[in-house]
């Protein structure tokens, strides 16, 4: 333990060596310095002047949000409805893609390290990097705008999730179940269908619905490049400014993704 | 029972062992598989697809994916680099200044350090920042502080408040109560209590955390741009404007190999610091 001795001779605690100290202050000097550097070149790039009537803009914003116009929530239920739609099968579609995605990705299960896993994970990395939206927007050129884009976009960016989270899962069970099946001689099939998959089961429901409720979410601004769902109306509404529509669609978004939220952890709760 | 008199044993069958499901109540089961498959006859009913423009869109899809080969990394260079420096810069600046932010926030919002009232004000913030998406936000910041990456930045500040401070939270109300109250019967002070007795315990579940919503601020830094944020974003929505499909292959590919560089690097720090 660092200890520095006082000048009568008392030796006082210390939480860090007099090196460590320099090297953590160091550590932090570093950061605050990238930080300052990185925020200089934002600040390069912006128009200081809008952004100092940005109180004035936001108050603007807000007065013209308010009151809003609730009678336009009756044109939104069917968008709201296509909403959770997408998000809903886009959901199981990713589920059927990313199950068996997962077996043949995880270590355990998959019919060859070297050649299927690799491929498995590559796939499982694509579909993760690429935001929903950018898949919606490349989607939308080619599919045409419409609700198909949005679930086609929501399915390719969940399968590298469900695919990434089923298969740690599966890495992760216990290993005796599987070896006391085979001592029965149970088949590849049997084994992994009494002896994996109850193991990984509440794992896979707590990731599909917890997927589901980001979706809805998501699924919320798909419409900003076309694909169907609230965000046509949300764009809709912006372009001809008609902000106090704008409320309406934002109060609408935030009980369905708190409804979805709360659905989704008491499904999450009963299972784990 | 002998085994040459084996017609169908009606008693054996039900005494047959099957593994429990996952939803023990039948009624329950069946209620949500019923539900499940009304719900997907409705749901798929009311799906409304051009099934003529997607088959169209098969051709079209090919020629645009043929748009995309060879990528090319070239002609846009500045442009590209410049929307992945904003990006980059957005990322870092909206991940130190949120986390400063959700950590005051993360105290307010746990019940075993603060009093009610604040804790339903902290509880709020978070369930606003997370409840809607970047994008969304973005649209507001946009309106409010005109194009650029500084509405980016602010936008990813707000979100990763949210994140941040939910989970956070969840680690602080978890202690282990004895060790904070050893430093609290010390004498010791609210921030010398909170320095002492409460940070050691979350501080790996606060690197953590961080590593991941650096990683995650620059994947949403990516579709900012779409509406005027900022960032790479705008450069690729560019590239899709203009029709240069073969610069939008190349800024898809930066982002996928920075996104998986984060990942890796934010996964080598959270198993170092756990």
């Amino acid at each position: 333990m660092p200890i520095s001795t006082a000048p009568d001779g008392t030796p006082l605690w210390r939480r860090r060596t007099p090196r460590a100290d320099l090297l953590v202050w160091f550590g932090w000097l570093c950061g605050v310095a990238l930080a300052v550097a990185c925020f200089q070149f934002i600040s390069e790039r912006t128009i200081w002047a809008f952004v100092w009537d940005a109180p004035q803009q936001g108050a603007d914003l807000v007065g013209r949000m308010f009151p809003p116009r609730w009678d336009y929530a009756n044109q939104l239920w069917k968008p709201l409805w296509d909403t959770i739609n997408i998000a809903t099968l886009g959901t199981a579609l990713a589920v059927a893609i990313g199950a068996p995605l997962a077996f043949l990705a995880a270590h355990n299960t998959t019919p060859s390290v070297a050649l299927v896993r690799p491929l498995a994970l590559v796939v499982i990395v694509a579909s993760r990097s690429i935001n929903s939206l950018i898949w919606a927007l490349v989607l939308v050129i080619i599919l045409g705008p419409g609700e198909l884009a949005g679930i086609l976009a929501i399915a390719l960016r969940s399968i590298g999730f469900i695919a990434k989270l089923l298969y740690e899962a599966i890495e992760e069970i216990d290993p005796t179940q599987v070896e006391a099946l085979t001592a029965t001689g149970a088949s590849g099939a049997q084994v992994l269908t009494w002896g994996i998959v109850p193991q990984v089961m509440p794992a896979f429901a707590g990731i599909t619905v917890f997927r589901w409720d980001i979706n809805i979410r998501e699924a919320t601004v798909l419409g900003l490049v076309g694909a169907g769902g609230i965000g046509m109306q949300l764009e809709a509404s912006i372009n001809t400014l008609a902000w106090p529509q704008v409320t309406v669609i934002f109060v609408l978004i935030l009980a369905t993704v708190l409804a979805s939220e709360w659905l989704s952890a008491r499904v999450r709760h009963r299972i784990i | 029972m002998s085994l040459s008199a084996a017609p169908f044993d009606a008693a054996a069958a039900a005494r047959a062992w099957r593994p429990p499901p996952l939803i023990a109540n039948p009624w329950l089961r069946w209620g949500v598989y019923l539900g499940a498959l009304v719900y997907a006859l409705v749901g798929i009913g009311t799906v409304e697809v051009n099934w003529t423009r997607a088959a169209e869109g098969l051709e079209r899809g090919a020629r645009f994916l043929a748009g995309f080969f060879p990528p090319d990394f070239v002609t846009k260079r500045e442009d590209i680099l410049e929307g992945l420096l904003e990006s980059l810069t957005m990322t870092v600046v909206s991940t130190a200044i949120g986390i400063a932010l959700s950590i005051p926030v993360a105290l307010g919002a746990s019940r075993n350090l603060a009093p009610l009232p604040i804790y339903l004000f902290c509880r709020g913030v978070i369930a606003v920042s997370r409840s809607f998406q970047e994008v969304i936000i973005a649209i507001v910041f946009v309106a409010m502080v005109g194009f650029g990456p500084l509405a980016g930045m602010l936008t990813l500040a707000f979100a990763t408040i949210g994140f941040m401070a939910k989970l956070l939270a969840e680690d602080i109300e978890d202690i282990e109560r004895s060790e904070a109250e050893a430093v609290r019967a010390t004498g010791a002070g609210w921030f010398s209590w909170i320095a002492w007795g409460v940070l050691p315990q979350v501080k790996p579940r606060l690197i953590g955390l961080s590593a991941y919503r650096l990683d995650i601020n620059f994947r949403e830094s990516a579709v900012l741009g779409l509406v005027g944020a900022g960032g790479i974003g705008d450069t690729l929505n560019t590239a899709f404007d203009r029709y240069e499909f073969d610069t939008a292959a190349a800024i898809l590919l930066v982002i996928i190999a920075i996104v998986l560089a984060c990942e890796y690097a934010s996964g080598w720090l959270r198993r170092w610091v756990q």
